[in-house]
């Protein structure tokens, strides 16, 4: 499916190579912790898939419509009804913690 | 008692030759005796297997149908079950008891099947030798010391070891395929929508696509029967009227033109795999069946596209894991992030960190259109070459992987070399068609699978191939010797 569009520009991304600061932007988010022998470690992990990655500047994808969904389905919809009902108990059952029918997490706001 | 398919099995006890119960304990005694070995369970299930099995036999004895009533099966342990640990390989979710059951399971338990447990994966379904599992590596019963493939390595291990006659898997680059080749059965990744996947936990949402995995193609036929079908709580399963997958596997292969891709069978493909496959096609030729060249020349691209998508849709489906709602949480969190923070970085081993982290760069600011966008577009070019072959051909054929099964430990360092072992696979789940794999041959003792891929919707043709070449063939018959 070719549509009459001019080719969008990419960005040259290089040869990758992404250091530990980088990491540790990436780590935080993504909300997770990662202390320095680990970001090393990842930083070289994820330099190499970065650069295998690379290989996809090579493709021809001028006016080619990017692929969402695989039969190319769109959304489905049902009328607005209710249809779950209230299993608050039972969901929270398996909460680390909670209070009143509260989720409890650390102090937001002072 | 002897070993049996779950197809005979099925006949058997519609007849009661035997009893659900008397099956039930047969394999949950192999389970106690023979998995220490293997690993292939997380949780072993007995006393509800046994309940199933009685109840199984009271609809039994009333005359009652249904597709696997009374079978003994084995649930992945990506799949919810409402009462029952639902880790996903993961210290994640080490403590989550599902509060509902998945679709799958569901299906199948109304079927009448009997669940003996949950089996050993990757973690979060993201590796290729099981070996990210938090519970530890899964063993190939055809060689101890090496990997059954990943993710459903547990499934796979189980059935080839006959601990149970079938299993579910699911696949999202080729979780079902690559294991079912490296232990030796069949496994089906059916179209794209075909399954529910509600209750199935979630990586890559455009990909994951469950399936059965089973000694031969006449059990997974069973067992897709029960598992197949339209969900309203799944918005991306598709509305079709209920096949019967065991109508096709008497079908003629005079005629059938089958396409063989020729980047599946360049540089990379290990010489004694090729081999195999070779012959096992020329038993399909000799049935009737034309051997067609064919191309997919965007084929070579489909890695590195999966590893943007894939890994881009993981990191938004991963953020749910926040040790606030369910699942690992951190002891005495200073604050809300370090909450976030420190109780994921605790839940999750290495592989699945560093494709959050592949999938977070991808989606982050700026580099959208240089990655995501991108391959989103190559994706459609891999489908379009896929539906040009369609053109020509009625089935794809080739390796399921390019090596036999690899060395425990022998791929962990590298994460792209490992990647690489879907490299037949993963086209499949980008264009989203059924694939399956079946034993077609073996290099040494090892097995080799060969991989037939059909055009959308077109399980039952793949499945009836499948059992055209298990009528000529017995490889899908053999078990490693540890476990006859």
């Amino acid at each position: 499916m070719v549509t009459l569009r001019s080719p969008a520009l990419y960005v040259d991304i290089g040869t990758m190579s992404l250091n530990s600061d980088e990491v540790r932007r990436i780590a935080q988010l993504a909300r997770l912790a990662v202390d320095d022998r680990e970001a090393e470690g990842f930083a070289a992990g994820l330099s190499d898939i970065f650069d295998f990655v690379e290989a996809l500047d090579a493709a021809e994808i001028g006016g080619v419509e990017p692929m969402a969904h695989p039969l190319d389905a769109e959304q489905r919809l049902r009328p607005d009804a209710v249809t779950e009902p209230d299993q608050r108990e039972l969901f929270q059952a398996i909460a680390p913690a909670i209070d009143g029918g509260l989720y409890l997490v650390p102090r937001v706001i002072e | 008692m002897k070993l049996d398919t779950l197809a005979s099995w099925a006949r058997r006890l519609r007849v009661r030759d035997i009893s659900s119960r008397e099956l039930t304990e047969f394999y949950l005694g192999r389970i106690d005796r023979l998995d220490s070995q293997l690993n292939s369970f997380i949780s072993v299930t007995p006393d509800l297997a046994l309940a199933a099995a009685d109840a199984a036999d009271e609809r039994l004895a009333r005359g009652e149908e249904a597709p696997l009533l009374g079978l003994p099966v084995a649930q992945k342990d990506i799949f919810c079950t409402q009462g029952v640990r639902t880790s996903c390989g993961s210290k994640m979710l080490d403590n989550f008891i599902a509060p509902y059951t998945a679709t799958v399971v569901e299906r199948m338990n109304t079927a009448g099947a009997v669940m003996l447990g949950k089996t050993n994966m990757d973690e979060f379904a993201m590796g290729s030798s099981n070996e990210t599992s938090h519970y530890g590596p899964v063993r190939n019963p055809w060689d101890p010391e090496r990997v059954p493939g990943g993710s459903s390595g547990g499934s796979a291990a189980a059935v080839a070891a006959r601990l149970v006659p079938a299993a579910t898997g699911t696949d999202t680059g080729g979780s079902i395929r690559q294991p079912a080749a490296f232990c030796g059965i069949t496994g089906v990744k059916p179209t794209y929508g075909r399954v529910s996947r509600y209750g199935m936990i979630a990586f890559a949402s455009s990909l994951d696509q469950a399936g059965p995995m089973a000694a031969s193609a006449e059990d997974c036929a069973l067992m897709l029967n029960a598992m197949a079908g339209f969900d309203p709580r799944d918005s991306t399963s598709v509305e079709r009227p209920a096949e019967d997958f065991t109508a096709g596997l008497r079908a003629d292969l005079k005629g059938l033109r089958i396409g063989l891709p020729r980047e599946f069978f360049g540089e990379g493909l290990d010489p004694g795999v090729r081999a195999a496959i070779e012959a096992a096609l020329a038993v399909l030729r000799e049935r009737g069946a034309e051997l067609i060249e064919i191309s997919l020349p965007n084929s070579g691209l489909s890695v590195p596209a999966y590893y943007v998508v894939a890994p881009a849709e993981c990191s938004s489906n991963l953020a749910r894991y926040d040790g606030v709602r369910f699942g690992h949480r951190c002891d005495e969190p200073r604050d809300l992030t370090d909450l976030y923070t420190r109780s994921r970085a605790e839940g999750f081993g290495a592989e699945v960190k560093r494709r959050i982290m592949i999938g977070t760069y991808v989606l982050s600011a700026g580099y959208y259109d240089a990655y995501y966008l991108k391959a989103q577009k190559v994706r459609r070019l891999i489908a379009d070459d896929f539906r040009r072959a369609f053109g020509q051909v009625d089935v794809i054929a080739g390796p399921t992987s390019p090596e036999t099964p690899f060395r425990l430990g022998e791929k962990s360092a590298d994460p792209v070399q490992m990647y690489l072992s879907d490299i037949y696979t993963i086209a499949v789940n980008l264009a989203g068609l059924p694939g399956l794999s079946m034993p077609a041959g073996t290099v040494g003792n090892l097995p080799v699978g060969m991989q037939l891929i059909g055009n959308y919707f077109d399980e039952a043709r793949l499945l009836g191939v499948a059992h055209q070449f298990q009528q000529e063939t017995d490889w899908h018959a053999r078990m490693p010797a540890p476990f006859v």
